[in-house]
């Protein structure tokens, strides 16, 4: 690697590196009164609110946002469309460090995370947390080896680089099971709680709408992600990959947002919208954020085609789906708690700095390892 | 056979008894607080001109046990919902999933564990009743078979329609419970839910488990048909690039 390319890849200090500048010693603080003082000393959970940001934000967004890697590696894998090779490797890095994300955070949530191996070795195939645990661990495995021939090919280690390669196939085909197991696992999670989830969330096909709507959510992140590292690195949005991801971003949506209205208009509970409950606001925001907006908007290939709407309505997305999970895990459970849930400013900021230093590693990674597609020389050569 | 308890909230005095023995049994800090908590596994307090208690159901297939991932829950042969502290590793799944609301978290300790009333397991294999049942003074909680309760409640109910709610409450909730309640006043003003399921929960999330197996086999193939159909189309795409080409020449 020269100098030269280093330097054009060249980082700039710019929001995310100051954000955990700036949050590192509150988080060191926070870090060290959680395992000091305990859980209850620095969120605002309590035994009506067991589960509060740390699942819904960091576990079931951390793992929904990270989709696009399982998407995008069968979509270049399986149904061959080699075209869109050249964003594999930043999603599959985004999908590592999501997960890697979501595991770090889960120290933070489980009571004794030093237990976190108890699932290797106590069985219960009765719960779908076991099986989350299992999909998350094997799927993480997957990722690394995924994006393991990117860091072997810069210290030459070619050998096992063309191992991973023969068995590409395989590899990939065990990344979109354990993805469809545990993206959809994490919506079964909820069908435990008939008696709990507000019936605007709950159904019998969580599972199903969970699946949907993270390979929605997961193109979006990839189309987000693209724009964020084009401002970073100075590089060009790939229009020409992006606008058909985004077709398949408006059909995933488009199928989840019909299904949840039938749902909805099956179990008799479009009342709750229509009266402007606290629930059916918060529906509302959800569902014109990450279905009606993007859907309407890039729709039209004349906004699809054009950067700034393209990015704003994959934007949409994601901010939709964050409402979503988060309205799933504390806004439909509130009701029957009969407690509210605010995160504390600590769990907050625990759950920005790490987002902020996966962002930090993905840009640090960009810079040292040959992520993106080097920038062609000359044109000339289609 | 399964024991259980009987709490007849019409024999109650509100006395407390119950819940000092439940603390003194398991050597649980602090007083008896008004909420159970990890700390405080039943509580008895006056409501709707009568006194009720709350403690863990032990269900007869909990909802607690079938959620957690490393199996540190589990209902025991005579009846107890039991917890093994040393397999938890804090997920809190359990108690966001019981429908009863039992599962209570030690949040002000660093290595918490979770809190609730495990029918006093250690003394139901030696026998004995639960310490609860052995200090009321006017027998409101009794201990015997499940069985055995049942008739009794039903009993009660039959020979003093008036005086009771015709209904036991534990007898199909959730799928039924090894600790039965009967009143005088309706039980949802009690606190309690009336409106679960008669259903295990847990055979809700068994239903998708359980199909795990067969789904990985179906979609495994399916994604491998995918991608050899989209590889050979390429495979004969070039062939026959190679062969115009070769007749060109």
């Amino acid at each position: 690697m020269t100098t030269t390319t280093l330097s054009a890849r060249r980082p700039r200090f710019g929001f995310w590196t100051t954000v955990v500048g700036l949050l590192l010693v509150p988080f060191l603080i926070i870090t060290f009164l959680r395992f000091t003082k305990g859980l209850g000393a620095v969120t605002n959970l309590n035994d009506s609110f067991p589960w509060g940001l740390w699942i819904g934000f960091d576990l079931l967004c951390g793992v929904g946002l990270a989709a696009g890697a399982f998407t995008l590696t069968a979509v270049v894998h399986l149904f061959n469309l080699k075209r869109f090779e050249p964003i594999v490797r930043p999603t599959v890095l985004t999908g590592f460090l999501g997960y890697g994300f979501v595991i770090v955070a889960l120290m933070f949530d489980l009571g004794q995370p030093w237990r976190i191996w108890h699932t290797i070795i106590y069985w219960n195939t009765h719960s779908v947390m076991f099986e989350v645990g299992w999909c998350v661990m094997l799927y993480t495995t997957v990722l690394a080896l995924e994006f393991a021939p990117v860091v072997l090919e810069r210290f030459g280690f070619h050998a096992p680089v063309r191992l991973i390669h023969k068995f590409i196939t395989p590899l990939v085909i065990a990344g979109v099971l354990l993805s469809t197991l545990h993206q959809s696992s994490l919506g079964s999670l909820y069908l435990i709680v008939p008696s709990k989830l507000h019936p605007l969330w709950y159904s019998q096909l969580l599972p199903l709408l969970f699946y949907i709507s993270a390979i929605g959510a997961g193109i979006g992140m990839v189309i987000l992600e693209s724009y964020l590292s084009q401002r970073a690195f100075g590089r060009h949005l790939e229009m020409d990959l992006l606008e058909p991801l985004a077709r398949g971003m408006v059909v995933a949506l488009g199928i989840y947002g019909l299904m949840r209205l039938q749902i909805i208009s099956r179990n008799g509970s479009f009342s709750a919208i229509t009266s402007f409950s606290y629930e059916g606001k918060m529906f509302l925001v959800e569902f014109v954020l990450g279905v009606l907006l993007p859907v309407g908007l890039l729709a039209f290939r004349k906004l699809r085609t054009n950067p700034t709407w393209l990015v704003t309505g994959a934007f949409l997305a994601v901010l939709g789906f964050v409402v979503n999970r988060l309205n799933v895990s504390v806004t439909g459970m509130e009701r029957a708690a009969g407690a509210r849930y605010l995160p504390s400013l600590m769990e907050i900021i625990v759950s920005v700095t790490l987002v902020g230093v996966g962002m930090a590693v993905f840009a640090l990674a960009v810079r040292y390892f040959s992520i993106f597609p080097e920038p062609k020389p000359a044109e000339s050569d289609h | 056979m399964t024991m259980g308890l009987l709490f007849d909230a019409t024999r109650c005095i509100g006395c407390g008894s119950c819940a000092s023995a439940c603390k003194e049994q398991n050597k649980l800090p602090g007083e008896v607080e008004e909420r159970t908590t990890a700390y405080t596994w039943t509580t008895v307090k006056p409501v709707e001109g009568t006194y009720m208690r709350k403690l863990c159901m032990h269900c007869q297939v909990p909802t607690c046990a079938s959620v957690c991932p490393v199996g540190a829950l589990t209902k025991s042969a005579e009846g107890p919902v039991v917890y093994d502290a040393k397999k938890c590793m804090g997920c809190r799944y359990c108690m966001m999933a019981c429908p009863f609301d039992v599962p209570k978290y030690q949040w002000d300790r660093p290595v918490p564990i979770i809190g609730k009333c495990i029918l006093c397991a250690g003394r139901i294999t030696k026998g004995e009743s639960t310490a609860c049942a052995t200090a009321c003074p006017v027998g409101a909680t009794i201990f015997g078979k499940r069985d055995d309760l049942i008739r009794d409640a039903q009993d009660r109910i039959k020979q003093n329609p008036i005086g009771y709610v015709d209904h036991v409450y534990g007898l199909t909730e959730a799928g039924g419970t090894s600790v039965l309640m009967i009143s005088s006043v309706p039980f949802e003003k009690l606190g309690l839910k009336n409106d679960l399921p008669s259903e295990p929960p847990a055979l809700r999330t068994w239903q998708v488990l359980s199909n795990i197996p067969s789904f990985v086999a179906v979609w495994g193939v399916f994604l491998y048909g995918i991608h050899w159909i989209t590889a050979r189309r390429d495979e004969v795409a070039k062939a026959e690039a190679h062969t115009q080409s070769e007749d060109r020449r």
